[in-house]
Order: C-alpha cells, then sequence, then structure tokens
C-alpha cells in the first residue's frame, strides 16, 4: 500500500494533467446537467469570471456526501430539507436559492390510467395506482426520488410496495431508458425528459400542478470545516450565477421553444 | 437493429473526422490503462513468479485469494480508493480524488490479481520442466524468477494483455474516483455510461465500437513488437 501511494504520487508528478489556475470542483444533480444547462453556464462563466467549473454528476444524496466530506468546493441540488440540514450541520456555510424547474409525470401516450384528466398531482398518483399501470421509481435516494416519494406521501394509501412500482436505483436519464422499454409512467423533471433522446411512444401527461415546482439551491462547503476549499471560487461563482445577467441567461434557456428553468435568486 | 446500424455509423464518422473530444478521451482511457496495467504487471508478474516456485504455509490459501480477487467488483474497488483518497479520508490530504491518478490506482487494484493470478499459473506450469535444471544449476531464488520471466514472456504477455482489457473497459471504479468529470477525467468507459444515460444509445454505441478497435489496435501492436505468433512458434 505504502508503495502504491508512493507511485501515485509519483505519478501526479508525471501525469498531471493541466491544473488550471482558478478551478472549482461543484457536485451537480442529474437532472440539472441532462438538462444541458450547464453546457451553456459553463463556458460562459470560463470566458466571464475566468473561472473553470469541474463538475462531478451524482444524485443529490451522493452530492451531500461529497460536500460533507470535502471532496467538492460547492454543492448545486434540490433537495430542500436536507439542503437546510447540510447547512444547520456546519457543513455548508448557507443556502442560495439559485432557480426553480418542475417535474411532470411522463407516461406511454395511451395513458392506460388516465392520468391527464387529473385536477392535481395527488390525483393522478392515485390514478396510477387504480389502473395498477407500472411506475418506475428512480429509487436512488435523489432529491427527484424524495420528492415522488414526499408525493406518494400524500395520497391516500402512502408509498406503494405493490409489483407495478418498481424502484431501478439509477439516474434520471436510466431511469427514462428503464420507463420507454417498460411502457410505464414516471416522475422526471422537464428539462431531462425533454434533452432525453429516445421518447419513443411517451409524453408528458400531467403538469403544472404547483407543488411540483423544483427549486435549486447553491451551497458553499464551509471552509471553517474544510479549509482547502476553494471558498473565494466559490464565492466568485455564487456572485455569478446570482449576477442579473446570468440570471437572464438563464430564464431565457429553451429545448424545443419551451423555457426550462425560473430564475429566481434574491440579490 | 437501426439503433446498431447508427452506432456503426456514428462510429465510423467520430473515427473519420478525428473528432477533437473522442481523441482527448480516447488518449487519457489510454495514459490511465497503460499506465495502470505497467503498474500492476510490474507488481503481478514478479508476485505471480515467486508464487510459483516458493512453498511456504497457507500457499493454497494465498492462491485461493488471489484467484478470487480476480472478480473483485470494480464499483467496490471504486468506493475503496474513494474512501482512501477522500478528502475526510487517510489519504485525503494528497488532493489525488477525482484526478487521473486516481482512476490508476483504482485499476492497479483491478488489473494486478488478474496478472497475478495468470502469470503465477503459467509460470508453474513452466517451473514444473525447469525444476531439475535450476535446483541441479545451484540457482538463486532470484536468478530462478528471472529465468522463468524471461522464458515464460509470451504467457506472460498474454497474462498483460488480459490485464489491460479488464482496465480499458471498467466504469464502476473509474466513475467514482474520477468523477466523469469534462476535459479532466472524462474516459471512454464513462462517456459510454453518460451518452446512455442521456438516450444517444447510437452515439453510446459508437464510442463502444471506437473502444474495441483502441483494444484490438494495441493487442495487434503488441504482438508484431514482440513477434508472438511467428511461422513456426505458434
Amino acid at each position: 500500500m505504502v508503495q502504491r501511494m508512493v507511485l501515485a504520487l509519483f505519478l501526479t508528478v508525471l501525469t498531471s494533467v493541466c491544473v488550471h489556475a482558478d478551478t472549482l470542483r461543484m457536485a451537480v444533480t442529474t437532472s440539472f446537467h441532462n438538462s444541458g444547462l450547464s453546457d451553456v453556464l459553463l463556458p460562459l462563466a470560463e470566458a466571464e469570471i475566468g473561472l473553470t467549473v469541474e463538475l462531478v454528476v451524482v444524485g443529490t444524496g451522493q452530492a451531500l456526501r461529497l460536500g460533507r466530506a470535502g471532496d467538492v468546493d460547492a454543492i448545486l441540488v434540490h433537495s430542500k430539507a436536507a439542503e437546510i440540514e447540510f447547512v444547520e450541520q456546519g457543513f455548508g456555510t448557507h443556502r442560495r436559492e439559485i432557480m426553480y424547474n418542475d417535474f411532470v409525470i411522463v407516461g406511454p401516450s395511451s395513458d392506460p390510467a388516465q392520468v391527464a384528466a387529473s385536477s392535481d398531482v395527488v390525483g393522478a398518483l392515485s390514478a396510477i395506482r387504480n389502473a395498477e399501470a407500472i411506475f418506475v421509481s428512480r429509487g436512488d435516494d435523489s432529491g427527484t426520488h424524495r420528492r415522488e416519494l414526499a408525493l406518494w406521501n400524500r395520497t391516500d394509501d402512502g408509498i406503494p410496495t405493490e409489483a407495478w412500482y418498481r424502484p431501478v436505483g439509477a439516474g434520471m436519464g436510466a431511469a427514462l431508458n428503464v420507463a420507454v422499454g417498460m411502457d410505464a409512467y414516471v416522475l422526471s423533471d422537464r428539462a431531462s425528459w425533454l434533452n432525453f433522446g429516445r421518447k419513443d411512444g411517451l409524453a408528458v401527461l400531467f403538469e403544472g400542478d404547483p407543488t411540483l415546482f423544483n427549486q435549486y439551491g447553491y451551497l458553499p462547503v464551509s471552509a471553517a470545516r474544510h479549509p482547502h476549499v476553494k471558498a473565494q471560487s466559490a464565492q466568485a461563482f455564487e456572485d455569478w450565477l446570482t449576477s442579473p445577467s446570468t440570471q437572464a441567461t438563464i430564464g431565457s434557456y429553451e429545448i424545443d421553444g419551451q423555457t426550462l428553468f425560473v430564475p429566481n435568486a434574491k440579490q | 437493429m437501426g439503433d446498431i446500424w447508427e452506432g456503426l455509423e456514428a462510429a465510423f464518422w467520430l473515427i473519420v473526422t478525428l473528432d477533437p473530444e473522442l481523441v482527448q478521451i480516447s488518449l487519457r482511457s489510454l495514459q490511465v490503462s497503460i499506465t495502470a496495467v505497467a503498474i500492476a504487471a510490474l507488481i503481478g508478474v514478479p508476485f505471480g513468479a515467486w508464487l510459483a516456485i516458493s512453498r511456504f504455509r497457507r500457499r493454497r490459501a494465498t492462491i485461493a485469494v488471489l484467484n478470487a480477487l480476480m472478480g473483485l467488483p470494480p464499483v467496490v474497488v471504486g468506493l475503496f480508493v474513494y474512501l482512501l483518497l477522500s478528502r475526510s479520508g487517510p489519504f485525503g490530504v494528497l488532493g489525488l480524488l477525482y484526478t487521473p491518478t486516481a482512476m490508476i490506482i483504482a485499476q492497479v487494484i483491478i488489473a494486478t490479481p488478474l496478472i497475478a493470478s495468470i502469470s503465477h499459473q503459467a509460470i508453474r506450469d513452466l517451473w514444473a520442466d525447469y525444476h531439475d535444471l535450476l535446483i541441479s544449476l545451484n540457482t538463486t531464488k532470484r536468478q530462478r524468477m528471472r529465468a522463468l520471466v524471461w522464458d515464460g514472456r509470451r504467457s506472460l504477455l498474454t497474462a498483460t494483455l488480459a490485464g489491460f482489457g479488464r482496465a480499458i473497459g471498467e466504469v464502476g471504479a473509474i466513475m467514482i474516483v474520477g468523477g466523469n468529470i469534462e476535459n479532466a477525467t472524462r474516459v471512454l468507459t464513462t462517456s459510454i455510461a453518460l451518452e446512455t444515460s442521456k438516450g444517444n444509445f447510437a452515439l453510446a454505441l459508437g464510442l463502444g465500437f471506437v473502444l474495441i478497435a483502441i483494444a484490438i489496435a494495441i493487442n495487434l501492436g503488441i504482438h508484431a513488437i514482440s513477434g508472438t505468433e511467428r511461422e513456426g512458434r505458434w
């Protein structure tokens, strides 16, 4: 082991890829990355404030773990209760709201459970339960998964345990792939769905309920707890993300003519 | 079928146009896996040779464990290396997490047991032939190992290539310790996983074909250089 570590050190010197003067390592959720917004924002950040942002794309649960361990400088996730706990426990300095998008219920376009006729999301989920239509759950403790469980908890019979309810334990894209393969219903964030390249036979069936809004929060990792984190870069990126011009860029990001994110950072 | 055809087409255009991003991630794949396998061979081949000619208590148990380690799940290795290299882990101060070095460390752990185990097998057979000669010449253990490694070099090359195959096609470990960061730690296998999750099956499959092509090219190249499979030798 010791020998390997010495070798490893030696290798860093040999193989270290270009170390940028100013880089920020940020853990983000799969849904944010799959939306394609990062491909617009990151080159812009590099051009405007000279900051290279390296993304580690994971589920919200893992993102919070990486932040706790101090392996990233900041996280951008969407699970408010977990974010507040993260800050209260001293792992993050503060939580700043950046923008929100919304979740949609995607399912087979023939809509066997008649989800589209529902008046609210609780009604839509109850319709799926009554029809015992296959429902694919993320099942990976991500922000989307936590939201889905919270929504099921508001229905009369709580979180389903029957065979038609299938937790796949995978990211948003992988869960959509499974849903396509099984002609199943699935809760997805709108951005991931629009950017998804294989919509065969599936369509958005239910949308627009205010309880489906999905708030993204930016949390710099506390430098008091992990002195090596790049607090200055994290602050610079936050200032840039919440600046009026970047907020306008976020608001104007579209796929297929649909806007995806509503910026709502308080100045 | 349509997706497979589109995948071949995507692979063709990626290679013909020398897509700069493809070149970058392919080179990084090679850099990581070749470095890892070189280190793994430096550890695994001598260890396999030593194991073949040594007799000690628990030798059987050691061999059984080594063979079992050939099936180490990469994702477990990844998690283990992550916990070691994490800022909160014992080697966190080195700041190696999410660098190619971390990926190399993980792949060394994955490839070494495979190389050591196949090397041990090859050299044990050779040792049966050479045993009386090397004993009667009163050679030291070190000399015996050198003679056996040199004369068994073709089988040991196969062992190393098997290790390379395991390393270059592996995604579970490097996804965790590398993070699949664009322009930093993204390699072919992690790109394939990413494109699959985006539903871009054709592009993912195309990258898969590129990966297979690179693996074949490396194997052919090494056989050509080392002169195995020559007339009268096969």
